[in-house]
């Protein structure tokens, strides 16, 4: 199960998070603030898995992430997911926000934020239990334009 | 002034949108926090306002800032509101919201129940669908109960948009709210195979991640899901089905044997890198569970680690990663295939990212043996020299002790490069694992009595050189290490060069900055090195000696006694009241040495951490009962427990004086023993005292100190270890060249005997003998210990509530809370009835069928089971009579029967999961078994079908040898169980109708229920053809799957005494339809029955017929033809027979949600006919059971007098009937887009009801 989706920018900032727990909202920025200091540190050509799972619950816990351009978009998931499908899902994610942007970048997350964070939340709450029809889901990201759709799983590995 | 005021209203007027919010937050970036204050203001002004648009627009810019980290809960109310639009763009941000910020302790969550409720019903798939999201953030338990009905009819909306999130959001639901899992199961597990790929996959999902938590609940399932495997092309779906058998296969070990195959094969096939690596993990957890390995096994392994190495050797970090992961689990029971890549993971272990350096430490623990660990290691603390992150370096450090320590120390050769590897890692500075070192330095110690001199020595070093490791106090958890050190000094104290040194370095004022606990420590054992002292010096008969190492004593422990720290204080003052004491003897001339150390006597072994958890309870003990009768007067009150204490006091008592009689030092001895029992790393000192005192106090200490003849020189402050590794090499070298003179030398005890040596190329494992001989002392436990594994499962975890036994069948009361629709409303309209009943009680009814369904599996098995196994079968069949006995033949009451037919629940369905694996192919003969599997997993899940073609050939052989068999047995047992299973089967084809009318029909069941006349017996076996030998009778059903199938299940009762064999069955194909026949055969050939009838018997067969047009009923000939075999002879006999296909068979009762429902009445696609019933003499419940029941109907809704019903034909079809009744007349409005069929529809219905 997804556990937490964060996005924030080279800073720290967030632009975008999503809790599927309920945390308070300094708790909720004490993870973000410590989930960046855990990802800010790696290199741009290490593996994208972080074994700091221990600020949203279990230890079962895995912190899944991608860096594009000036944002982390960061997955926090627990073992029931399978990793590469996960980057996947952040991969997708992020087309998805493209399209509905045309070439989304970290300006578009800040100014339409509403947009994006309803864009996303019909995913995240399919993805609350875990999200796999990728194909489908992002038909349904954004109700006004149906017609968006993501090209099959590009980067499926 | 005035200019204020306009620009004031102006603002209000063009209220900030979120962007404004947003741009301004960014042109304040020197007092955010102020602006946003002032923006908060501005948001509390615009909720006030009437205008929903302005309240939208704040909540939105509230949800925002939400995320940034502003507590916004108290516009919670707000929120509800605007959640309340009735336009959708202010529902969304309403309900993003909630999402965002409502949290099970928001208290106005109540208020929204029926807003949701109103929502998730809406005609606009939109609304529901906001609604389930949002609903998936926040739903509290009560909101669960509430809306779990609701939810679930969403569960079978027309729309998979909807259907979809409704199956994820059930998850939700269940962990809420535990009760609705098992009415909510068998839908979900419907909609595994619902034809919308995204729903199925969302069923996939819940029930992945509930099966994860309480796997064995699950396992029944296991056919299905194996099923979608099989058959699935959705890597997602493979991904989190081939997870879940990962969790299931250790509780079945069966279902690893059948998945290795089709796993191979995906291995071997899939291009998705993801999909592998499940594969690969799967597989990996198949073979954990499989404890032998089998030969064939040993292939899949090397596939694994092969396939793992390729990953490894990947230049994409994140596969790296993975694939060490993974091989990090096969590690754990195939060492041996892993060692072999060592190089590969050492090279990882210089790799510049963390978490693959991480990995591959993980992946060294199980890779060492007695050879390698040395190198390990070594290479080990090269990095540790290297790592200049604190959390990797104390990484490191565990991991060291880790794989030094794994298994009991089984791979450490030299104990002594173990101590000195120890001692350097106390030159880590900034280490958080001080303590870890000190429990390894102290159960080396205690354990391996070899080691103690040598240990010793060293601690004494380190305590000398105490002050190089308590540099800065503060942030320094190495410090720890001084309290193993002091300890193993003092307690091992005979072995010390020294003593007199040692002392004097725990008695220096530093020690007053240690911490509290080591500085206790410091003290006892400095009284014990006392101890020591004193029985070297009174040897020596030099009293002054003695005495000035008493002043020593008494000169340096009044700085302890101010200690802060209580523990501390009271050790020193004890101890320093003794040593005056004793200096006053010493005066004397008393010699005291003898009675000082016998202070400190006593053998202690090591205590298991888990020894006293596992004391057994003695028998009769009964803590809870009272010892003595509970004090009625105050009197005994004084007296009892006064007794009580007064006979343990003597254990209290501190040794403050020496004039102690041998009786009361027995007793303090046995105290001191129970008191340090709790300390696992005691051990008695051994009495064997013939140190010998050399220097002086005062002398510099040494720093070389001669030990043992392999022991080299040490200097404190610079690594030593590697001597080691040099040393071992040689006395290994050593040691070959001996064994190669002698080559018949005995083998030691403790080596197992492994018959071959190998002269040349590297040693095995078994030629390393250890330096020295090492006696590990074992942890004691207590006698009787019970053998433990608790599972310490968190008492939180909302998963354990979900621990449901999911085969069992529902009870009534089992029913999800069903709304009353409006309170002004009848309190039972009807209309609801029919609405709500849908749900919740058609449940029962499927649970039944899936009896009966494993009941026949059952049966099958049975028939399958040798002779010798039949006895303990009988006793399962007598169960069954048992629950038959009390039950007519024809059972009277469905409902009634529903529930005794699934009594034996659980049973079955593990038999039935037996019956499915135990078609695993042997992995030997592998291809085509699997094939045969595959084909066979569908059978106990498709309720018709394939049977015909799957029903594998073995069970017809198998069946004669029974009845083979048990006619040798007697015959009066044997005609028991021929009764017990005539009765069992007429049960069995009574009901199997239920089985195969799946869906809603279920409906009519729940109406039963609830009115007090019960429905007549109803069956829609209908005789096919008899004669004095057979008879035959037939349902007929469409086939769900496939839309020009239809599955005619014939049961054929053998009436005579006679044995009946060689059954065929054989049709006259028309146009129109044909039977299916297996490949190969003519078109009039006749199939073969695939059973044989013993006397009074009776089997069911099904068979397959492909239809084209279904709109017309047709009837087709056919023939049985078989052999009646008596003792004496055998006769060629037939029976002929017509198989009636109607219109009704060729529906399948589906069911229909009323707004669906509406829309395709709306929609005019739908042609009208009618029909009336006159003189229909039975309740109007009794009419819709008898339509629903016969002629695949389901009840779409039903207000008083009047139903609307709905079924589809195999080919799509819709067909909605309007129900009404009054006066004995039945008028019946039919709509359906093809009238031909709905003519003859019908014609049947009307046929029914006129033959009652």
């Amino acid at each position: 199960m997804i556990k937490a989706i964060l996005i924030f920018n080279n800073h720290g900032k967030p632009r975008l998070s999503k809790f599927y727990e309920h945390y308070s909202e300094d708790t909720e920025q004490q993870i973000i603030r410590e989930t960046f200091h855990l990802v800010s540190k790696r290199d741009e050509n290490v593996c994208n898995f972080l074994e700091g799972g221990m600020l949203i619950g279990g230890s079962d816990n895995k912190l899944i992430y991608r860096h594009y351009a000036t944002l982390y978009f960061v997955f926090c998931v627990d073992s029931s997911e399978s990793e590469l499908g996960i980057l996947d899902l952040i991969q997708v994610f992020v087309e998805t926000l493209d399209k509905c942007f045309e070439n989304v970048c970290e300006l578009d997350l800040i100014f339409h934020v509403d947009k994006a964070g309803i864009a996303g939340a019909p995913a995240r709450a399919v993805s609350a239990v875990k999200n796999m029809n990728l194909p489908e889901m992002p038909r349904n990201i954004n109700i006004g334009d149906i017609s968006i759709k993501v090209p099959n799983l590009p980067s499926f590995k | 002034m005035a200019l204020k005021i306009v620009k004031g209203s102006i603002d209000r007027m063009f209220d900030k949108n979120l962007q404004d919010l947003v741009r301004g937050i960014r042109n304040h970036k020197e007092d955010e926090a102020k602006y946003i204050s002032t923006c908060i203001d501005e948001i509390k002004q615009e909720l006030k306002q009437d205008n929903i648009a302005v309240k939208a627009n704040a909540v939105c810019k509230l949800t925002y800032l939400q995320m940034l980290g502003y507590d916004v809960s108290w516009a919670a109310f707000n929120i509800v509101e605007v959640m309340s639009s009735s336009k959708f763009t202010y529902k969304r941000i309403g309900y993003l919201a909630a999402s965002q910020c409502f949290h099970e302790s928001t208290d106005v969550i109540m208020l929204t129940t029926n807003q949701i409720r109103k929502d998730l019903s809406s005609p606009n798939q939109y609304d529901t669908g906001v609604a389930l999201t949002g609903l998936s953030c926040f739903v509290t338990p009560d909101l669960a109960r509430d809306l779990a009905n609701d939810i679930m009819t969403l569960m079978s909306h027309t729309k998979p948009y909807i259907r979809k999130k409704a199956v994820l959001i059930m998850y939700k639901v269940f962990l809420k709210y535990p009760e609705s899992l098992r009415p909510a199961f068998p839908r979900l597990k419907e909609k595994l195979e619902d034809p919308d790929p995204g729903v199925q996959s969302a069923a996939v999902n819940v029930i992945c991640e509930l099966a994860r938590r309480n796997p064995k609940n699950y396992l029944s399932l296991a056919p299905l899901f194996f099923k979608l495997m099989t058959s699935s092309t959705n890597n997602w779906v493979l991904i989190k089905i081939i997870k879940l058998f990962g969790a299931l296969t250790p509780l079945e070990p069966r279902l690893g044997k059948k998945l290795i195959e089709p796993l191979t094969n995906l291995i071997h096939s899939t291009s998705a890198m993801s999909l592998l690596y499940e594969c690969v993990n799967t597989v990996i957890a198949v073979l954990i569970s499989l404890s032998s390995g089998m030969p064939n096994h040993s292939a899949s392994i090397q596939l694994c680690v092969q396939k793992l190495r390729i990953l490894i050797e990947d230049s994409d970090q994140n596969l790296k990663y993975l694939g060490l992961l993974a091989m990090s689990k096969i590690l754990k029971t195939h060492p041996k295939s892993v060692q072999s890549h060592k190089d590969l993971i050492l090279q990882c272990l210089d790799d510049k990212d963390e978490s693959i350096r991480l990995r591959a430490l993980d992946l060294l623990y199980g890779m060492v043996s007695k050879k390698n660990l040395m190198e390990i290691v070594k290479k080990l603390m090269l990095h540790v020299d290297k790592a200049e992150g604190t959390t990797y370096r104390d990484e490191l450090l565990t991991k060291i002790i880790d794989i030094c320590s794994q298994s009991n120390y089984q791979y450490i050769t030299n104990f002594e490069w173990y101590i000195s590897i120890l001692v350097e890692l106390t030159r880590l500075e900034g280490t958080r694992h001080g303590h870890l070192i000190a429990s390894q330095m102290l159960d080396v110690a205690i354990r391996v009595k070899a080691i103690r001199a040598f240990a010793v020595a060293q601690m004494a070093t380190l305590l000398d050189n105490a002050h190089l490791l308590t540099g800065n106090t503060q942030r320094n958890g190495i410090c720890e290490v001084l309290y193993a050190a002091a300890w193993i000094c003092g307690e091992f104290s005979e072995h010390l060069e020294n003593p007199m040194q040692t002392l004097e370095a725990m008695l220096r004022p530093k020690v007053a900055t240690l911490p509290g606990h080591i500085q206790a420590v410091y003290v006892q054992n400095a009284a014990k090195l006392f101890a020591t002292v004193l029985r070297s010096q009174e040897g020596n008969t030099e009293g002054t000696a003695a005495q000035e190492t008493s002043q020593l004593m008494i000169d340096r422990l009044p700085l302890f006694v101010q200690s802060a720290n209580l523990e501390v204080q009271e050790r020193a003052s004890c101890i320093l009241q003794l040593v005056k004491y004793i200096q006053k003897l010493q005066q004397k001339d008393v010699e005291v040495a003898e009675e000082v150390n016998a202070l400190f006597a006593g053998e202690l072994n090591p205590v298991a951490p888990k020894a006293q958890k596992k004391v057994p309870v003695p028998e009769g003990l009964d803590l809870d009962a009272w010892i003595n009768e509970p004090p009625s007067e105050s009197e005994s009150e004084d007296e009892k427990p006064k007794a009580i204490f007064a006979k343990e006091e003597p254990k209290h008592s501190r040794p403050r004086h020496t004039e102690v009689d041998e009786k009361e030092l027995a007793r303090r001895r046995e105290a001191r023993k129970q008191e340090q029992a709790n300390n696992p790393f005691y051990i008695k000192a051994s009495p064997s005292s013939q140190k010998v005192y050399q220097d002086a106090p005062g002398v510099e200490h040494i720093p070389v100190v001669q030990i043992d003849l392999s022991v080299p020189l040490k200097v404190p402050g610079l690594p030593m270890s590697d001597q080691y590794v040099k040393l071992e090499e040689e006395r290994r070298q050593k040691e070959r060249a001996e064994k190669k003179k002698k080559e018949k030398k005995k083998r030691k005890e403790k080596r197992s005997g492994r018959g071959k040596k190998h002269d040349s190329g590297p040693e095995s494992e078994e030629d390393i003998t250890p330096a020295h001989m090492v006696d590990i002392v074992t942890e004691e436990m207590p006698e009787n210990a019970l053998p433990s594994d608790d599972d310490d499962k968190d008492p939180n975890d909302p998963h354990k509530a979900l621990d449901i036994d999911l085969d069992k069948p529902l009870a009534d009361s089992e029913k999800l809370p069903v709304r009353s629709h409006r309170p002004t409303e009848a309190p039972k309209s009807p209309a609801e009835d029919g609405d709500t009943e849908s749900a919740a009680p058609q449940e029962p009814k499927k649970k039944s069928s899936k009896e009966k369904k494993e009941k026949k599996k059952d049966k099958e098995k049975d028939r399958k089971k040798s002779k010798e196994e039949k006895k303990k079968k009988k006793h399962k069949h007598e169960e069954g009579e048992d629950l038959l006995g009390g039950q007519p033949d024809e059972p009277a009451v469905q409902s009634e029967e529903t529930n005794e037919v699934a009594a034996p629940p659980t049973s079955t369905s593990v038999s039935d999961l037996d019956f499915w694996l135990s078609n695993a192919p042997v992995p030997s003969n592998s291809q085509e078994a699997a094939t045969v599997a595959a084909a066979a997993a569908p059978v106990p899940q498709e309720a018709s079908g394939t049977a015909p073609d799957s029903e594998p050939d073995e069970p017809k052989d198998t069946e004669t040898e029974e009845t083979k068999s048990s006619k040798h047995k007697k015959k009066k047992q044997k005609k028991e169980k021929e009764e017990k299973e005539k009765k069992k089967k007429k049960k069995h084809h009574h009901h199997h109708h239920h089985s195969d009318g799946g869906g809603d029909e279920s409906v009519q069941n729940g109406t039963v229920e609830e009115e007090e006349e019960p429905l007549p017996p109803m069956s829609n076996y209908c005789l096919l053809a008899e004669n004095s030998y057979i008879k035959m009778v037939c349902d007929i059903q469409g086939n769900l799957q496939d839309g020009s199938q239809v599955v005619v299940s014939v049961i054929f009762e053998n009436k005579c005494d006679s044995f009946l064999k060689s059954m065929e069955f054989n049709v006259l194909d028309s146009l129109n339809s044909k039977l299916q026949r297996p490949e190969g055969a003519g078109p009039h050939d006749g199939l073969t029955v695939p059973f044989q009838l013993p006397p009074g018997v009776s089997n069911e067969a099904r068979f397959v017929f492909t239809v084209q047009s279904i709109v017309m009923p047709q009837k087709l000939k056919g023939t049985l033809t078989f052999i009646v075999k008596n003792e004496d002879s055998s006769t060629h006999e037939k029976l002929d027979f017509k198989l009636h296909f109607t219109c009704t068979s060729y529906l399948i009762t589906t069911p229909c949600y009323s707004d669906a429902f509406a829309k395709l009445l709306e929609s005019g696609d739908l042609k009208c006919s009618s029909v009336r019933l006159e003189g229909v003499n039975m309740p109007f419940h009794h009419l819709l059971a008898r339509i629903c029941f016969h002629h695949h109907f389901s009840v779409v809704e039903r207000i008083d007098s009047c139903a609307s019903m709905y079924s589809r034909s195999i080919q799509g079809h819709h067909v909605c009937l309007l129900v009404k009744t009054a006066d004995q007349t039945v008028s019946i409005d039919a709509k359906c887009d093809e009238p031909s069929l709905l003519g003859n529809v019908l014609d049947e219905i009307k046929q029914t009801f006129s033959q009652c």
